[in-house]
């Protein structure tokens, strides 16, 4: 699955990994992250995520 | 203007060019009873290099330290480790009088620079790992984003062993003395906790992250120079800086609680003293902050130190009181981990303050023992002794919770 890095900070999205302390189960691919989610590091939106390697 | 400053010698060829501001007792709302210092150095080699600017007002007292021992226009390179205006306002006017060969940041602090200030020149972008030869020294370049900003880099010195480390590990003192061995350990400790609390808990995980990384650096560190407060020299300090700023990164519960309050007549202030007295009543350290007469950075560094809090606040227009709103905005912000608590309040008719208290501690992520103590006009003994109840409730809840993580 796609990874994404925040743009601002570099925290990466791991689809496998979710963001579960944020209510994102593992597994959840960066598409289906509920829109209202921001990076937990530094508490940007979804927009400013890019995809990586 | 003219200044007669001289730069302090720290290392062999490296000089303390920074400023003390003495007389700074806000700083963006964090109460900086006893100023700070900007550092910045220079380090003479092959390739003179600035490591780190001032606050732009202090500009000529950095030129003038730098202009008392070598001409600034022979400065070759510039480091700019943080990119916010205490480090990097003067960067401009630097550049102006000094023009450099090359000015040196993280990707994201050329970008942070760039839509600050008019720096007048191309920005050399380094990430982690790249090397910058000086002459007998290198700089060696690790990126540190949120601590505490997404551009936050520290520099390495290769030979002089010294780690520039910008905001991290640094404090707000301003003092006569340049090192952290010539003050006393109560003063910095208190400092360094607050400027953790304030500056930094909200980046607790990569604080934990950069001390894990750290020894796998195999970076042999002879001196941290932080950008504010005092430089560390000795290994003993090293070791005890870096340990405190686990300890309290980590969070792990402290056996104090912090009753932070408000009142208008005085109910909410007796429901607070009643509960403080339960807590101390266990044997509990406990300290009541009225938010009439303290300020939010007092309270953000109680928070570090305490394991349970409990807020409070009078009903005013159907709201809680502004100046709970005004800490507990700043507290949410620098999420506090792993604490336990509950809210009370006095009111008159509608009574809408405590449940606003308990959705802050909601998001807060504070685990509340109860639903909120609330009594109407001036509380009884009876419900000051709830309140007393709560605090000892409380205080024991704290001392379990320890002793389990303890074991």
């Amino acid at each position: 699955m796609q990874k994404y890095e925040c743009d601002v900070c570099g925290y990466i999205y791991d689809p496998a990994a979710g963001d579960p302390d944020n209510g994102v189960k593992p597994g959840t691919t960066f598409e289906d992250v509920p829109n209202d989610w921001v990076c937990p590091l530094c508490g940007v939106t979804k927009e400013d995520f890019s995809p990586i390697d | 203007m003219q200044e007669y400053l001289k730069a302090l010698k720290i290392s062999e060829n490296v000089y303390w060019v920074g400023v003390i501001d003495w007389n700074i007792r806000n700083f963006h709302g964090y109460s900086t009873e006893r100023g700070t210092t900007y550092n910045a150095f220079l380090v003479i080699d092959e390739k003179i290099t600035l490591i780190d600017t001032v606050k732009e007002p202090f500009y000529d007292q950095m030129m003038a330290r730098i202009s008392s021992i070598i001409d600034p226009s022979k400065i070759d390179y510039i480091v700019s480790n943080h990119a916010e205006m205490d480090h990097s306002g003067a960067l401009p006017l630097a550049v102006r009088d000094i023009k450099p060969e090359k000015i040196f940041s993280s990707q994201m602090g050329q970008k942070n620079l760039n839509a600050q200030l008019d720096i007048g020149m191309e920005i050399t972008v380094v990430k982690t790992g790249d090397n910058v030869s000086i002459g007998k020294n290198e700089l060696h370049f690790i990126q540190t984003p949120m601590l505490h900003w997404p551009d936050s880099m520290v520099t390495y010195l290769k030979n002089e062993k010294i780690l520039f480390s910008q905001d991290a590990f640094g404090m707000h003192l301003a003092g006569g003395k340049l090192f952290y061995d010539e003050y006393d350990t109560w003063l910095l400790d208190w400092e360094h906790e607050k400027y953790f609390a304030n500056i930094l808990m909200t980046y607790s995980g990569k604080i934990l992250q950069l001390l894990q990384e750290l020894p796998e650096m195999n970076l042999d560190i002879a001196m941290i120079c932080p950008d504010h407060g005092p430089l560390i020299r000795h290994q003993d300090d090293i070791s005890r800086v870096l340990k405190l700023h686990e300890k309290w990164s980590s969070q792990r519960p402290e056996k104090r609680v912090s009753v932070i309050y408000d009142t208008m007549w005085e109910a909410t202030s007796r429901m607070a003293a009643s509960i403080a007295d339960g807590v101390r009543s266990v044997g509990v350290d406990v300290e009541e902050i009225c938010m009439t007469s303290s300020d939010r950075s007092h309270v953000a560094t109680m928070i570090s130190r305490s394991g349970a809090i409990a807020v409070g606040s009078s009903t005013l227009n159907n709201n809680l009181m502004p100046s709970m709103a005004d800490v507990l905005t700043y507290l949410r912000g620098l999420k506090p981990l792993n604490k336990i608590g509950f809210s009370f309040g006095s009111f008159g008719w509608s009574g809408e303050a405590v449940k606003q208290l308990n959705d802050y501690l909601t998001e807060m992520n504070v685990e509340m023992i109860n639903q909120g103590l609330r009594f109407k006009y001036s509380p009884t003994v009876e419900e000051l002794k709830q309140c007393f109840d709560a605090g000892v409730e409380l205080a024991q809840k704290l001392i379990d919770k320890i002793e389990k993580q303890e074991k």
